[in-house]
């Protein structure tokens, strides 16, 4: 695509691209600190996680500032109405992931101190990471403009969801296991509802990235494996009749 | 232009759909005006190249493109404006509801009764603002009485939007109003002889934005009677006030389509070129 005639233009657009970008970086170190907090019970990473998203809150404002500029000064068609459009929604997305990655870090510093379920714990971490993969993969195929690497995330999300699904009984069946560990549990549940959240932006993001560069929105419905609204786990009776714990 | 060739063949299925025109998508199966194949040549060069276009009625058509891409040489085909321009050779053909406009027996006066055109430069008659409007009318033989003829005058000025403003100064010069006046006069007069296409060269590029923004309004009251074909410059104003959009470069009709379609997400790149301010 050649250069727009009038360069400053172009060079709001690459701004506005490059606030993305940034905002981008933010988001998934975020993500990555609130994950490692979770991991290691690291009270100062989390607290650091939690300071990193009034700079993302900052970014998603110049980014909508900017944009509103951009239209109302240079009545931005085709091609670059879309950039601008998907530059607004783009932010408003990693603004998002940037509060529920706070919202991590923030329940990671209220369990720090308790003693945690090993196999929940792996399992938060790996569906933490996948949705640490998702946004990466998601940003990079936003900033190469690239909508088949989009589509893949897009369609990968389902595997976060069925993630999510086996934590939400696992976590439920803890809870009833012994009252004492529904105080911990009810974290690392809201945790691992955040990060599925999280997976959810990452599609959001690429179906702007469908967007802008097809000028349409996906076409298909994409396949969701959330079905913790609908699930109830039965109460382990035989468990406390036998005696175990 | 084989896509809108398709367009046209399915058309043909929804007639049904004719009765319910809606302002976002008037389709080519409405077509008032249809341009298969022109060509246009002045002398040997040639300044059109086989256009084939559909232009519905109760809707605005724009025309765009950079300088010189045949987007004005097209409109001026419309009404037989180019037959005055020594050299200039049409070939093709062009329908008004299925009559052939360089049929053989068409006087252009009578045509241009039926394709009435307004220009880029308010260019009201030297006389009083009431003969500006009622010339047409008396010319064509459309009116028997005088009584009728002021009717015609009335409604014509009031159409276009401009009564209330010279209702007390009916018989002052046309040439005293202000250009955005002056503008709404020359739509009056086009409006009086009862056309069914208006074609419009740029209207509002000697304008101010308050009277652009009279104008648009107007044309979008006119839209719900007539077949409307401007051509303009500005992107913004065929984006605010057209349908359909037809977007010309270097004598070809480069693509056509919904406004809104062409304004988000053109096909060609081409035209994305165009409308983003990358080439001009």
């Amino acid at each position: 695509m050649s250069e727009h005639i009038v360069k400053a233009f172009e060079d709001e657009l690459k701004a506005l691209d490059s606030q993305i970008a940034k905002m981008g970086g933010l988001a998934e170190e975020a993500l990555g600190r609130a994950i490692l907090a979770l991991d290691r019970r690291d009270p100062e990473i989390a607290e650091q996680a939690i300071r990193d998203d009034k700079a993302i809150d900052d970014l998603e404002r110049l980014v909508e500032e900017q944009a509103i500029s951009i239209i109302a000064r240079r009545q931005p068609m085709a091609l670059d109405l879309r950039q601008i459009v998907t530059a607004i929604r783009v932010a408003s997305d990693l603004e998002r992931i940037g509060d529920l990655s706070k919202n991590i870090a923030k329940r990671a510093l209220a369990v720090a101190a308790e003693p945690h379920p090993k196999q929940v714990m792996l399992g938060i971490k790996h569906i933490g990471l996948s949705a640490l993969e998702q946004l990466k993969n998601v940003l990079n195929a936003y900033s190469s403009r690239d909508a088949d690497k989009a589509m893949k995330v897009w369609l990968r999300d389902e595997r976060i969801d069925n993630m999510y699904n086996s934590l939400f009984r696992e976590l439920l069946t803890y809870m009833m296991e012994d009252p004492r560990n529904i105080g911990i549990c009810t974290h690392l549940l809201f945790g691992a509802k955040n990060i599925e959240r999280i997976g959810d932006h990452a599609t959001n993001i690429a179906e702007t990235i469908h967007y802008l560069v097809h000028g349409a929105a996906i076409s298909e419905d994409r396949p969701k494996g959330d079905v913790t609204s609908y699930t109830i786990v039965e109460f382990p009776e035989l468990h406390w009749k036998n005696g175990k714990d | 232009m084989m896509q809108m060739q398709t367009t046209m063949t399915e058309g043909a299925d929804v007639t049904a759909a004719v009765g319910s025109r809606t302002s976002a998508s008037s389709t080519a199966n409405d077509a008032i005006m249809r341009a298969r194949q022109v060509s246009v040549f002045y002398g040997a060069k040639q300044a059109l190249f086989d256009v084939n276009l559909d232009m519905p009625g109760k809707a605005v058509t724009a025309l765009i493109g950079p300088s010189g891409c045949g987007k004005s040489t097209f409109l001026r085909c419309l009404n037989r404006m180019n037959d005055t321009i020594e050299g200039a050779r049409v070939t093709g053909q062009i329908t008004i509801e299925s009559d052939d406009i360089y049929a053989p027996h068409v006087d252009p006066v009578q045509l241009r009764a039926r394709v009435g055109m307004v220009f880029q430069k308010p260019n009201p008659f030297p006389k009083s603002i009431f003969e500006n409007v009622a010339y047409g009318p008396r010319i064509h033989g459309l009116a028997r009485t005088k009584s009728e003829l002021e009717e015609i005058v009335v409604t014509s000025l009031q159409k276009a939007g401009l009564f209330n403003e010279v209702k007390d100064r009916l018989h002052d010069a046309g040439t005293g109003l202000s250009g955005g006046q002056q503008q709404r006069l020359c739509i009056a007069r086009a409006i009086a002889v009862s056309p069914e296409v208006i074609l419009m060269d740029e209207p509002c590029s000697a304008l101010d934005p308050i009277a652009t923004a009279k104008i648009e309004e107007l044309m979008d009251e006119l839209r719900q009677n007539y077949c409307i074909v401007i051509v303009t410059h500005s992107m913004q104003q065929a984006a605010r006030v057209s349908q359909r959009t037809a977007f010309f470069h270097l004598g070809i009709l480069v693509e056509e389509g919904e406004t809104s379609q062409i304004f988000t997400n053109p096909k060609d790149n081409r035209t994305q070129d165009y409308i983003t301010g990358r080439f001009g």
